[in-house]
């Protein structure tokens, strides 16, 4: 049931966005009492509603509003008006994410010490690390119910994964398994177990797979401290003299402007939304943008380094049904400079349907090279690569001069370049993910280049000296004591893991903070 | 092989009184992959048929060729290249496309054939089609076809997609770990 606060109302903390972070965060603060209104952009869609079908689903789903690109990324050129494929949607896009939760490892957490001065990369650590955060990632296991952690069994491995498996084991790799996953291998949480039915992207109708839309929303709604507004885009928060924030402007479903007072904001957007609205926020007293006096809102973006391979064998694997990311392997995320890169990637298998194998294959691409490796649709395999890429200061959101939203807000533009360990370790990738291929008996690979992102992270980071990022430890701006960041985009570095994970344990453990806050007033 | 052995374009005002079945049964006669009459086109083995409402029916067999040239599969079937470029049939449309394939004409007299269809290699096709890949007509033509060719539910089942399974429970007791060759 939702609880109707007034827009006079300055008591609330409002948070813009309902997926990993904002949607957990909400959740957790109106648990332990704290009046939240949390205002989402997108609709309400529940597992009733999601589609099993591609191109409709993301129709229904996806944030398809004008974006701009640049850059000599790939994306840039055959995806020039979709940077990114994420969700607008309550619940953001942990309707569409795959559901793998893995830990950053701990010298992720680190990487500037680890990796030592890379040219070109704007590496940082950030001022957290493995032991501050592994019972935070213990608490978001538990929310997830993740597999493979608290006694949880991992899913059964598809057609897909057992090709993979195969290959990855004839190589010598050790660490494979259908996963950690965020989807349930047994009925647990009041969510059914997996059915195996594919259709992982296009959210899942059993509920199987965590997403905030069906389990914090509606339980942080349930409390009465929660009220969501979809459907409405936040366009500016305002502030005070004394420097502090003080509601937020957002177009309501009507297309009205409306303006709900606060007491605390916490932005969770994703990483282009969020710096948008930052950067759309600039005042007489912050012209550069809210939270911006370090010049680092919207910099350092980071969409991991990504890649996929496909392999065509002479009999049939049909990869598309089961989970579509069913199985990793782990072998090469370790940081291991003889590789000639630093960091390291996760290899993941991937399923599209023939809708989106067409679209993302090789984009752009005609005649028969393309058409024959269709042919085999029904003989292929296929996985996903996604490593950590450089944080570069000239990768960035900025606000566009030109295009303007239906709202006649400024769209981003965004810009990013592959740093060269970004090109080497992609590379190094496409190389080992055909080797596995091979080993099975392949007739035919295929390295298949970045997709839109959609793990898009580090627009505000998180840094110990207010000069080197956006947010402090606890996601706090460094500049305005009652702004949060609560999304991907205070992440300092990217990691080789699947971020959501990480984004739910810091959103759970900022919730604890700011409750803390809250009750000895200094919130 | 020239045009006129793929497609028979009549001109003929007179013939324009002949019913679909005349025509359909005139093309069964040829060889062609398919007959354009007087504004509609057949294949030549009846499968199926298509009126043409506002492009010229040579202008639309052109495009169909073309849509197949850029995503040849040789086991599916012409219907599904027409389904794909079919939308391209309306008057707000049509100026664009004859114009487009008046480029594709010209780019192929400029390789020495007497038009497009004329060709009878699609390797020599491609040539053709190289020259004019970086034009908006042809990328309008190939981003169409993305979703125009391959998101038709039917063509799915040639490519042995089964699409959602949800209606059926999935693929927990219906063969997700079927593999057997491994």
């Amino acid at each position: 049931m939702a609880a109707p606060f007034e827009l006079n109302d300055n008591n609330v903390v409002v948070i813009i966005g309902t997926g990993a972070g904002g949607g957990v965060l909400a959740n957790e603060l109106a648990q332990q009492g704290v009046s939240v209104v949390a205002l989402e952009a997108g609709g309400r869609y529940l597992p009733q509603d999601y589609v099993n079908d591609e191109w409709e689903s993301f129709g229904q789903l996806a944030w398809t509003d004008p974006r701009t690109t640049s850059g000599d990324w790939r994306v840039a050129k055959d995806f020039a008006g979709l940077p990114a494929w994420i969700v607008k949607a309550v619940g953001g896009s942990t309707t569409h994410w795959a559901g793998a939760s893995l830990r950053f490892q701990a010298h992720e957490w680190k990487s500037a010490t680890h990796y030592g001065e890379v040219e070109g990369a704007n590496l940082l650590d950030w001022p957290i690390d493995a032991a501050e955060m592994a019972p935070w990632y213990e608490k978001a296991e538990e929310k997830l119910r993740v597999t493979r952690t608290g006694g949880r069994e991992g899913l059964p491995g598809c057609n897909n994964y057992l090709v993979f498996e195969k290959g990855a084991k004839a190589l010598g790799y050790e660490e494979v398994s259908t996963g950690r996953m965020a989807i349930n291998s047994e009925p647990n949480d009041d969510r059914l177990a997996c059915r195996q039915t594919g259709f992982c992207f296009q959210g899942c109708k059993w509920g199987a797979k965590w997403s905030s839309a069906y389990t914090d929303i509606p339980r942080g709604e349930a409390t009465g401290n929660l009220e969501v507004r979809d459907r409405a885009q936040a366009a500016r928060i305002l502030h005070g003299d004394d420097g502090k924030v003080t509601g937020v402007e957002y177009f309501d479903q009507d297309g009205n402007l409306q303006m709900q007072q606060a007491r605390v904001v916490c932005v969770a957007g994703n990483s282009y939304e969020s710096p948008r609205l930052l950067l759309n926020s600039a005042s007489s007293m912050f012209p550069d943008g809210l939270a911006n006096s370090s010049g680092q809102v919207g910099r350092n973006y980071m969409r991991h380094m990504t890649a996929s391979v496909y392999g065509i064998f002479d009999k049939p694997v049909k990869m598309w049904r089961g989970t579509t990311m069913a199985g990793i392997i782990q072998d090469e995320a370790r940081h291991d400079p003889s590789r000639g890169f630093v960091g390291g990637y996760e290899m993941e298998t991937l399923a599209l349907g023939l809708p989106f194998m067409a679209a993302f294959l090789n984009p752009g691409a005609w005649g028969r090279e393309f058409t024959t490796a269709l042919d085999s649709y029904e003989n292929m395999a296929g996985m996903w690569i996604v490593g950590e890429d450089m944080p570069q200061e000239t990768n960035r959101i900025t606000l566009s001069d030109s295009v303007k939203d239906q709202f006649g807000l400024p769209v981003v533009d965004v810009h990013f370049s592959d740093h060269p360990n970004d090109i080497a370790m992609r590379n190094h990738a496409y190389q080992q993910g055909s080797a596995i291929y091979d080993a099975v008996g392949a007739t035919r690979t295929l390295p298949t280049p970045p997709y839109p992102s959609t793990h898009n992270l580090g627009t505000n980071r998180m840094s110990e000296n207010p000069g080197d990022g956006v947010v402090n430890q606890w996601g706090r701006a460094h500049d305005i004591l009652n702004l949060y960041v609560s999304d991907g985009s205070q992440f300092t570095s990217g990691a080789a893991e699947n971020p959501t994970l990480t984004i739910v344990a810091l959103a759970m453990r900022q919730a604890d903070h700011i409750v803390g806050e809250l009750a000895s007033k200094n919130l | 092989m020239t045009a006129e052995t793929f497609i028979r374009i009549d001109k003929h005002p007179e013939k324009n009184g002949m019913t679909r079945r005349e025509l359909l049964k005139s093309a069964t006669a040829l060889s062609a992959a398919f007959v354009v009459g007087p504004g509609f086109l057949a294949a030549s083995n009846a499968a199926w048929a298509t009126e043409v409402e506002a492009l010229k029916p040579e202008t639309f067999a052109t495009l169909v060729q073309m849509a197949r040239d850029i995503y040849p599969h040789d086991h599916v079937g012409d219907e599904f290249y027409v389904n794909a470029v079919k939308g391209y049939d309306t008057k707000e449309a049509a100026p664009d496309i004859e114009q487009g394939i008046r480029l594709l004409n010209a780019a192929a007299r400029l390789k020495q054939y007497d038009n497009y269809l004329s060709i009878g290699w699609e390797r020599d096709r491609v040539k053709v089609l190289e020259t004019l890949q970086s034009t908006p007509f042809f990328q309008r033509i190939r981003g169409g076809l993305v979703t125009g060719l391959y998101n038709q539910k039917a063509l799915w089942p040639l490519f042995g997609y089964e699409g959602e399974s949800f209606s059926q429970g999935g693929y927990l007791d219906r063969g997700f770990n079927d593999i057997n060759w491994l």
